[in-house]
């Protein structure tokens, strides 16, 4: 046949793509197993500069326990923060600046107040059905890439809802492709005795979060590599 | 004996019923049942005051006396008033209400709304009244509770620290012990 040289060149062409196609998979597989295993150690150089933070609030009581952590928490190790909250949700935003405005007011010497507060679009409403559930979070997952792109924090504090899975999923993807690498700690609410949540069993099987803190024993019963940290509020 | 005003300071006792900013119609309805007023009135108290949130049934108003005086509202920006001038609380089981609650050193009863989906807040209920810190009862089975409860049982809630975590969030960072 005529096509003798057409064949076998497009033939190397296919071969070699696919050898490529293949050593790329592998690549992002490897990258992705050594962030995994290798990711969630302490690290070993003692930090000395300040930690840009990004805190993610849910709605009602978990913004409640965020706030407590966030007061105990060294405002100078953690700076500059910023605050994320679904943007359905009126009262957290509000709460946490409060919080930021009585630091302020209580420094006294002139700190300025960097924080800044910006809301996110929920990949779930509560109540919502699950396969719309679906379409939602892709639109989380877009406006979280966004958002993050320009925050590239190197900490995240979250505790749950939903409105952190879209975050933190855009931080691993981030770690894998070597853009910015954020420590993520997820404290799972004090609401949750026996089960994890959805965002916590999220984060707990695919190792998203570098620690996970649970407030109860049971919890640390049932889910070994999580970390007892007794209750917070 | 006649209800003065300087009296009224003396001898009220308010029940704050509290649903969050949920819709916990089969509560609020619980609460304004003549067989649950009737009960509180009996136990000395004099005033009961219903945050009835999203819910759509409306309580009926009494100027009380004779009976139990009912107030309500839907929302307020903060509750922490209302639950300080409480002399018993019954709440939905939100953990926000439930913590606000325990930490003032109030008695609680906790209703879990059975309507929900996925209901997890059973769990912290259900574990606080193991541990004795409040009552845990279903709208139905409310005035069962409220008749039968013995608040000087009920342990003392001591507030949680959010220290350990912190500690071991710098730990991990490389940030020096304090």
């Amino acid at each position: 046949m005529e096509k003798g040289h057409g064949c076998s060149f497009s033939g190397i062409v296919s071969t070699s793509t696919f050898s490529c196609t293949i050593v790329v998979v592998t690549l992002i597989l490897v990258r992705i197993l050594y962030v995994i295993l290798w990711g969630p150690r302490p690290f070993s150089r003692r930090a000395t500069k300040p930690l840009s933070t990004l805190i993610v609030l849910g709605s009602g009581g978990h913004t409640a326990e965020m706030l407590n952590l966030l007061v105990v928490l060294q405002k100078d190790r953690f700076t500059p923060r910023f605050y994320i909250a679904a943007a359905t949700d009126n009262m957290s935003l509000q709460k946490a600046q409060l919080l930021e405005n009585n630091l302020t007011a209580k420094n006294g010497t002139r700190v300025p107040n960097t924080a800044q507060f910006m809301q996110i679009y929920r990949s779930r409403e509560v109540g919502q059905s699950y396969v719309t559930s679906i379409w939602t979070t892709l639109i989380a997952m877009i406006h979280a890439l966004w958002l993050m792109i320009k925050i590239r924090p190197q900490v995240i504090l979250c505790n749950g809802p939903g409105t952190c899975i879209p975050i933190c999923a855009i931080a691993f993807l981030f770690k894998v492709l070597g853009i910015r690498w954020s420590s993520i700690f997820y404290v799972e609410s004090i609401a949750r005795v026996r089960r994890l949540s959805l965002s916590g069993l999220l984060l707990y099987k695919f190792r998203m979060a570098d620690q996970l803190f649970v407030q109860w024993p049971q919890l640390q019963r049932k889910y070994p590599r999580a970390t007892y940290v007794g209750r917070l509020m | 004996m006649a209800d003065r005003a300087g009296d009224d300071d003396k001898t009220r006792r308010v029940v704050f019923v509290t649903v969050g900013t949920t819709s916990f119609d089969a509560l609020v309805k619980a609460v304004d049942s003549p067989t649950v007023k009737q009960e509180l009135f009996t136990e000395g108290y004099t005033h009961l005051l219903i945050q009835m949130g999203r819910g759509s049934y409306v309580p009926t108003k009494s100027e009380g006396g004779s009976s139990l005086a009912v107030d309500y509202f839907t929302f307020s920006s903060s509750i922490a008033d209302h639950l300080n001038s409480a002399s018993l609380v019954i709440s939905h089981a939100g953990s926000g209400s439930i913590f606000e609650t325990l930490r003032l050193g109030k008695p609680l009863i906790v209703t879990v709304n059975e309507d929900l989906m996925d209901n997890h807040q059973s769990e912290l209920a259900e574990e606080l009244a193991d541990q004795k810190h409040l009552y845990c009862a279903r709208p139905q089975t409310l005035h069962q509770t409220v008749a039968d409860m013995d608040l000087n049982s009920l342990v003392p809630y001591s507030p949680g620290d959010a220290t350990p975590v912190t500690k071991l969030i710098n730990r991990f960072l490389g940030f020096p012990d304090d």
